[in-house]
C-alpha cells in the first residue's frame, strides 16, 4: 500500500485511490465540482488542485492516482490562489441568480464560493447566456448556470446507458445538450438533478415549489418498485414536495428511479380522506363508526369461508399481518397477496427471493434473464447490471422480449422453447452458465404469473441446479419482483391457508356467489368485474379501481404517511417512516384493522405498532432483522409440468403507471406523453 | 551558419522531385534496412545521444520519449502517431516537409515505429493541408509499391503500415492527447495525464506522438551518426532546425539552420533583414503564436534555441519567427492572438474556457484604450490564474503572449489608455 504524506500527515492508503480520496482520508476536504465517486474522472473543473512535491504545476487531485512517497500540500497559498482563480472563472459567466434558483441552499457552487470566492467581481464584460434545452418533463434546464462539469453527460453515458447527452461547441460556446432536442429516455434521469452541482439541471415538477431549508426531511423507503430504494422524503406541511435517494451501497447505491422520485405528486391527488359507505348505489361519506358498523352488519353471522381478503402491491407488512390475524379470527383462510395469481411463495423461501442480493450482481459473471424487462421493473437494478457489464467479463442472456436494456446481451428466444433449450442443455448459453463461477438466473415475478407459472418456476430452479448456480456461499437463483408489497406479503404469510382460496379462486367464488364478502387491502390490480355481487370492503389511500367498486371504503395511509415495514425483492426488511400525516380522516392501515377487529368482536392482541412488530418478528425473524438479509436455504419450489407455448412478456406494460399513486400523478402522465409517445412540445422552426 | 553539407532537408524549397526517385537521389531510403538491423535499443540510444528534442514546441527529448514505450509488446499493439496538424500561427515548417520531403517522414515513421515496436503509424494531418495530404499519400503509395513499407518493410522482416488521417481544422487537435481523441473519432479534447500516451494512448494502447519534423530528421541522424547531429548547435540544443521567418522582413522564408543561431543573424542573413533596418524593429515572437514576444533589446543578442529563449522568458516553440517593425500596433497584434485562443479553446476545463474569453475581451478594450490602468494588472493576474492550471498547454499558450506584452510594452498600454481618455475629454 502506498505511503503518502498530506500536509505533514503520513498515511498508508489503498493503491488505486486518487489523491483527492486520500486527502479525504487524511481529513482534508478538497473542493470539487466534476469529480464524483460513481462516475469516471473528468478532471475538468480544476477546483481540486493541490500542490505535489516535485511537480512544476499544481495537480488535479481527482485525476492523480496515489503513488508511494508522494508529498501533497493542500493548504498552501499557491493552492488557495489556484482555487480562488478557478472559482472566479466559474463565477464570471454564472448568472448569480441564487435568489430565484431552485438549487439555492444546496448548491456546491454557492457553498464553495463562500470558501474561495471574492466578495465582488472584477469581470466587467457581458455575461454569457445560453439557450435552455428541453430535456423532457422531468429535468428542467437553466443552461446559463451550467459550469460544464459534464457529470450529467457521464451519468447518462455510463450509468443510465443512454448516450443522449453531450457537449457541442467549443471554448466558451460549449453547451451541454441532447444534440437534437428530445426528451431523455432514461428511467434514471432524475439522478442528473442530484448530480448537477449547480442549478443548471433542476427538477421540473418541483420548480419553485419550496426552498430546501423549509422542508422536513424523513428517511424512508421507496415502494414504486420492489427494490426498496432508500429515499428521503422532503415535506412541507401536509405535502410531499420531493423525494430524493439516500445512499445504500447494498440496494440502490445513490440512485433512484424516476417513478420513485417523481410520482410524489400522485400522493396529493385522488386521495381517500374519509370513510365511505355505498348507499343506494352511491358512495356517501360517513364517520368511521358508521363505516365499521356497516361492515359489522354485513359480516354478522357470515361463515368465514365466504369471506376473503386480497392485499395489493403497496401494502405494508404490518397491515397485512393484522389483516391476516383478523381473517383467521373470523375463520377465513381465503387470503392472498398475489393479485396476479403468480405461483410463488408456496415452496422454499429461496424461490421468491433475489438470493444473490443486488450487490451480488457486482460479482456475477453470467446472467440469464427470464421474462423480465429489468429496465422497467427495477431501473436501478438494471443500472447495476450495466455497471457490472461495463467492467467486462459478463455474459448476459435474455429469454423474453428483445428490449433495449442498455447493455449487450444474447437474445435466446422469446418463449418457453428457449427456456427448455437451457434446461436440456441444447442452448450454448447453458454451457456459459455452467462455466461461470458466479452465474445468476434472474426470473421475473411476472414470468410465473401465468397458467404455467409453477412449471416455469420449476424450470428456472432446474436451470439453477443444473448449472451449479447454487453452491456454497453463492445462490444464483433470483426472482425479480416489481411489486413492493409482494415479498413482504409472502413473508407475513398472507397466502391461502389450509384449504383456503387463492386470488383466482376468490374471484371465481365472488362471481359465483360462493364468496360473499371481499376485503381489498389496497388491491387495485384485479379485474373488479369478477367480484360479482360480493360485498367489497376497500381499504387504501387512492380512489382507484378498488375504491370505485367498494361498498365500504376505509381511508388508509400511503407509504409516506405511516411507519411501516416493507420487504424488498432480496428479502430485506426496511422501514418507511411517517413524513406527513394521512389526509383528513385517513389512518395508518394496521390501526384501522385493529379498530375494526374490536367492532367485529375479535379484538386483535396488540395495541401498539411495536406490539404488532414484536408478534411479527416472533412469527418470522425477517421482521426483526431490519435493513438486513436473512439468507434463504435452498429447497424445492415450483412444480414441474408442461410449459405453454406463450411468449414471455414483462408484467409492466407502461413504466410510468403501475400503481394507484403513479396513476394519480400528473408528472407520470406527462412522462407517458412526452417520453413514451414522444410528443414533447416542439420549439422553434418546425412550424 | 549551417554548411550546405549539414542540411537535412535539401529539397525544402521544392526545387527537386519530391517523389521516390528524387528522394532516393537525396539519400532517403538508403541503407534503411541497415539502420533497422541495429535493433530497437540501439536506435533509441542513438536518438537519445543525438540530443534531438521534440520539434513540436515542448522540446521534450525524442529518444527519451521513445524509450517510455513498453519494451515488450504485450496484448495491446503499439502505435506511432505523427502530429502533422500544424496549426500554430506563423508556423509552416511541417507543411514544407509534407510537400517536398514526404519520404523523409515516411522513412522516419518506419524507423521510429520499429524503434518503439509499433506496426502501424497514423499521420494526423491538418485538414486544410489538402495538397500536402495528397503529396504525403502519394509518397506512402510509392513506398508501399517499392516494398519500403508494408509487410517485411525494406526487407527487415518488420511489418509496417502507415495511414494518413485528415483533421477537421481544430487547433486543439494538435495537442497530443486531443489528437488521439480526434483520431479515435471523438470530440477533440485533451485527456488527463497520467496516464501518459506511452501507457495508454490511441485506443488505450501504448502510443507515442511525435511532430513531423522530429520524425523526419531521425533517418538522417541515424545515417550520419548521432555525433554529427550532436555537434551542431549548443549542448542540450543540438542539431538543425527549420525556422519560419514571417512578418516585417524583406524576404520571408523557411530556412534550415543550426540550432542556437543568433536571432539577429538568422533574420539578416536569410530573411534579408527587417524592413527599414534593424533599428526599425519593434518586437519579435520567436516561436509561434504561443510564446511571449521579445523587444528589440533582447532580440539583439538572443540565440535561437530552447534554453536561451527560456532564459529571456520566452520559448523556441515551433521556431516560427514573427517579426514586427515599428509600424505595428503590438497591442492589436497580441489581441488578435488572444482572440484566436478564445476561438480555439476546447472548452473542457474551466480556466481556459472562461479565461480566454475574458482575456480577449480585455485585450480588445486595451487596443482601443477603453480601459483603466488597473485592468492591466487584472489582466496580468488572469493570465497567472490560467497558466499552469489547465489540462493541456493551450491555457499557457493563451496566457504567455499577453504576459510578454505586459512585461515589455506596458508603457504603450498605459499610453493608449491615456490617449483614449484625453480624446474622450
Amino acid at each position: 500500500m502506498p505511503k503518502i504524506t498530506i500536509d505533514d500527515i503520513e498515511l498508508e492508503v489503498e493503491a488505486g485511490l486518487t489523491v483527492l480520496q486520500a486527502c479525504e482520508l487524511a481529513g482534508k476536504e478538497i473542493p470539487r465540482f466534476c469529480f464524483h465517486e460513481r462516475l469516471s474522472v473528468a478532471g475538468n473543473c480544476r477546483m481540486c488542485l493541490v500542490e505535489m512535491e516535485r511537480a512544476p504545476k499544481p495537480i488535479a487531485s481527482c485525476a492523480m492516482p496515489v503513488g508511494d512517497g508522494m508529498v501533497i500540500r493542500t493548504d498552501t497559498d499557491l493552492v488557495k490562489k489556484a482555487r480562488e482563480g478557478v472559482m472566479e472563472f466559474l463565477l464570471i459567466n454564472h448568472p448569480l441568480d441564487c435568489p430565484i434558483c431552485d438549487q439555492g441552499g444546496e448548491c456546491d457552487l454557492q457553498d464553495q464560493a463562500v470558501g474561495y470566492g471574492y466578495d465582488r467581481s472584477r469581470f466587467g464584460e457581458s455575461k454569457r447566456a445560453v439557450d435552455d434545452k428541453n430535456l423532457g418533463p422531468l429535468v428542467k434546464t437553466i443552461m446559463t448556470r451550467c459550469i460544464h462539469c459534464t457529470r450529467c453527460v457521464r451519468f447518462a453515458t455510463e450509468v443510465a446507458g443512454v448516450p443522449e447527452l453531450g457537449a457541442t461547441g467549443r471554448g466558451e460556446h460549449m453547451e451541454i445538450g441532447t444534440y437534437v432536442e428530445k426528451a431523455l429516455t432514461s428511467e434514471l434521469s432524475g439522478n442528473m438533478i442530484d448530480l448537477c452541482p449547480v442549478g443548471a439541471l433542476t427538477s421540473k415538477p418541483y420548480a419553485f415549489m419550496a426552498r430546501s431549508w423549509e422542508l422536513s426531511k424523513t428517511e424512508s423507503i421507496d415502494v414504486m418498485d420492489a427494490l426498496g430504494a432508500n429515499i428521503r422524503v422532503d415535506a412541507r406541511g401536509p405535502g410531499v414536495m420531493r423525494i430524493l435517494p439516500r445512499n445504500n451501497d447494498d440496494v440502490n447505491e445513490e440512485w433512484l428511479s424516476d417513478k420513485g422520485r417523481f410520482a410524489n405528486d400522485g400522493l396529493a391527488r385522488q386521495r381517500l380522506d374519509k370513510p365511505y359507505v355505498r348507499k343506494d348505489g352511491k358512495l356517501a361519506p360517513v364517520s368511521w363508526d358508521q363505516a365499521f358498523a356497516a361492515i359489522a352488519g354485513r359480516l354478522d353471522g357470515m361463515d368465514g369461508a365466504k369471506f376473503a381478503a386480497l392485499a395489493g402491491d403497496l401494502v405494508d407488512t404490518e397491515a397485512m399481518a393484522a389483516l391476516k390475524d383478523l381473517m383467521a379470527a373470523l375463520g377465513s383462510n381465503n387470503i392472498d397477496c398475489r393479485q396476479d395469481g403468480a405461483s410463488i411463495g408456496e415452496g422454499a423461501r429461496a424461490g421468491h427471493l433475489f438470493n444473490s442480493t443486488i450487490a451480488g450482481i457486482d460479482e456475477a459473471d453470467a446472467i440469464l434473464i427470464i421474462g423480465s424487462n429489468p429496465r422497467w421493473e427495477a431501473p436501478v437494478l438494471n443500472a447495476r447490471i450495466r455497471k457490472r457489464y461495463l467492467e467486462g467479463g459478463l455474459s448476459i442472456g435474455v429469454i423474453g422480449e428483445a428490449l433495449e436494456l442498455t447493455y449487450r446481451y444474447e437474445h435466446l428466444g422469446a418463449g418457453t422453447d428457449a427456456l427448455a433449450a437451457i434446461t436440456d442443455g441444447t442452448s450454448p448459453f447453458a454451457g456459459v452458465l455452467k462455466d461461470a463461477s458466479k452465474p445468476m438466473i434472474i426470473l421475473a415475478a411476472g414470468a410465473v404469473a401465468r397458467p404455467d407459472g409453477a412449471a416455469v418456476l420449476a424450470a428456472a430452479r432446474a436451470i439453477a441446479e443444473s448449472s451449479g448456480a447454487v453452491r456454497d456461499g453463492w445462490n444464483g437463483f433470483n426472482m425479480l419482483h416489481s411489486r413492493a408489497a409482494r415479498v413482504g406479503g409472502i413473508e407475513v404469510g398472507f397466502l391461502p391457508g389450509a384449504s383456503g382460496l387463492g386470488t383466482n379462486a376468490i374471484l371465481d367464488g365472488a362471481a359465483s356467489g360462493a364468496i360473499e364478502a371481499v376485503y381489498l387491502l389496497g388491491a387495485d390490480e384485479i379485474d373488479m368485474s369478477r367480484l360479482g355481487d360480493a360485498f367489497v370492503i376497500y381499504q387504501g389511500h387512492h380512489g382507484d379501481a378498488g375504491a370505485h367498486r367498494a361498498d365500504v371504503i376505509l381511508p388508509g395511509a400511503a407509504y409516506t404517511e405511516k411507519n411501516a415495514t416493507y420487504v424488498n425483492t432480496e428479502g430485506r426488511a426496511q422501514r418507511a417512516q411517517l413524513a406527513t400525516f394521512p389526509p383528513g380522516d385517513a389512518r395508518e392501515d394496521w390501526a384501522i384493522i385493529r379498530a375494526l377487529s374490536a367492532v367485529l368482536g375479535k379484538t386483535l392482541p396488540y395495541d401498539t405498532l411495536s406490539d404488532l412488530r414484536e408478534k411479527m418478528t416472533m412469527a418470522n425473524p425477517v421482521f426483526g432483522a431490519i435493513d438486513d438479509i436473512i439468507r434463504a436455504d435452498w429447497g424445492t419450489f415450483g412444480e414441474a409440468g408442461a410449459l405453454s407455448s406463450d411468449d414471455f412478456n414483462s408484467e409492466i406494460e407502461n413504466y410510468y403507471i403501475t400503481d394507484p399513486i403513479s396513476r394519480a400523478s400528473e408528472t407520470m402522465a406527462r412522462c407517458i406523453s412526452e417520453i413514451l409517445q414522444g410528443s414533447a412540445p416542439r420549439t422553434g422552426t418546425d412550424g | 551558419m549551417l554548411k550546405d553539407a549539414d542540411r537535412i532537408f535539401t529539397n525544402i524549397y521544392g526545387l527537386g522531385d519530391a517523389g521516390l526517385v528524387g528522394a532516393k537521389s537525396r539519400g532517403d531510403w538508403s541503407a534503411t534496412s541497415e539502420i533497422l538491423a541495429k535493433g530497437r535499443d540501439q536506435i533509441v540510444d542513438e536518438v537519445k545521444e543525438s540530443g534531438l528534442r521534440g520539434r513540436g514546441g515542448a522540446g521534450f527529448g525524442a529518444g527519451l520519449k521513445w524509450s517510455f514505450m513498453p519494451k515488450e509488446i504485450g496484448e495491446r499493439p503499439h502505435y506511432l502517431v505523427v502530429n502533422a496538424d500544424e496549426g500554430e500561427p506563423g508556423t509552416c515548417k511541417d507543411r514544407e516537409i509534407l510537400r517536398f520531403e514526404p519520404h523523409k517522414l515516411v522513412e522516419g515513421c518506419l524507423i521510429a515505429s520499429f524503434a518503439m515496436g509499433a506496426h502501424a503509424a497514423y499521420i494526423y494531418i491538418r485538414g486544410e493541408f489538402f495538397r500536402e495530404a495528397e503529396a504525403l499519400q502519394s509518397a506512402i503509395d510509392e513506398a508501399y509499391d517499392a516494398g519500403l513499407i508494408g509487410p517485411d518493410a525494406c526487407g527487415s522482416g518488420w511489418d509496417f503500415d502507415c495511414y494518413v488521417h485528415r483533421g477537421m481544422g481544430a487547433y486543439i487537435c494538435g495537442e497530443e492527447t486531443a489528437l488521439i481523441e480526434s483520431l479515435e473519432g471523438k470530440k477533440g479534447q485533451p485527456r488527463l495525464k497520467p496516464p501518459f500516451p506511452a501507457n495508454s494512448g490511441l485506443y488505450g494502447c501504448p502510443t507515442t506522438v511525435n511532430n513531423v519534423e522530429t520524425i523526419a530528421v531521425a533517418p538522417t541522424i541515424l545515417r550520419r551518426g548521432h555525433e554529427w547531429f550532436a555537434n551542431l548547435g549548443r549542448a542540450n540544443n543540438t542539431g538543425t532546425k527549420l525556422f519560419n521567418i514571417s512578418g516585417h522582413v524583406n524576404n520571408p522564408c523557411t530556412v534550415e539552420e543550426e540550432m542556437s543561431v543568433p536571432l539577429k543573424e538568422l533574420i539578416e542573413v536569410h530573411a534579408g533583414g527587417v524592413i527599414g533596418g534593424w533599428e526599425n524593429l519593434k518586437a519579435i515572437i520567436p516561436g509561434g503564436a504561443s510564446v511571449p514576444c521579445l523587444p528589440r533589446s533582447i532580440c539583439d543578442s538572443v540565440l535561437m534555441d530552447f534554453d536561451s529563449l527560456r532564459e529571456v522568458q520566452s520559448g523556441l516553440g515551433t521556431a516560427a519567427i514573427m517579426v514586427m517593425d515599428q509600424s505595428t500596433d503590438i497591442i492589436a497584434a497580441i489581441a488578435r492572438l488572444s482572440a484566436f485562443y478564445t476561438h480555439e479553446s476546447c472548452g473542457q476545463c474551466t480556466p481556459c474556457r472562461e479565461g480566454t474569453g475574458w482575456m480577449s475581451r480585455m485585450m480588445a478594450r486595451l487596443v482601443s484604450g477603453e480601459a483603466s490602468v488597473d485592468e492591466i494588472d487584472t489582466l496580468e493576474q488572469v493570465t497567472r490564474q490560467i497558466e499552469g492550471h489547465t489540462i493541456c498547454a493551450l491555457g499557457d499558450a493563451a496566457a504567455w503572449p499577453i504576459q510578454g506584452l505586459i512585461r515589455h510594452f506596458r508603457p504603450e498600454l498605459e499610453a493608449r489608455i491615456e490617449q483614449a481618455k484625453s480624446q474622450a475629454a
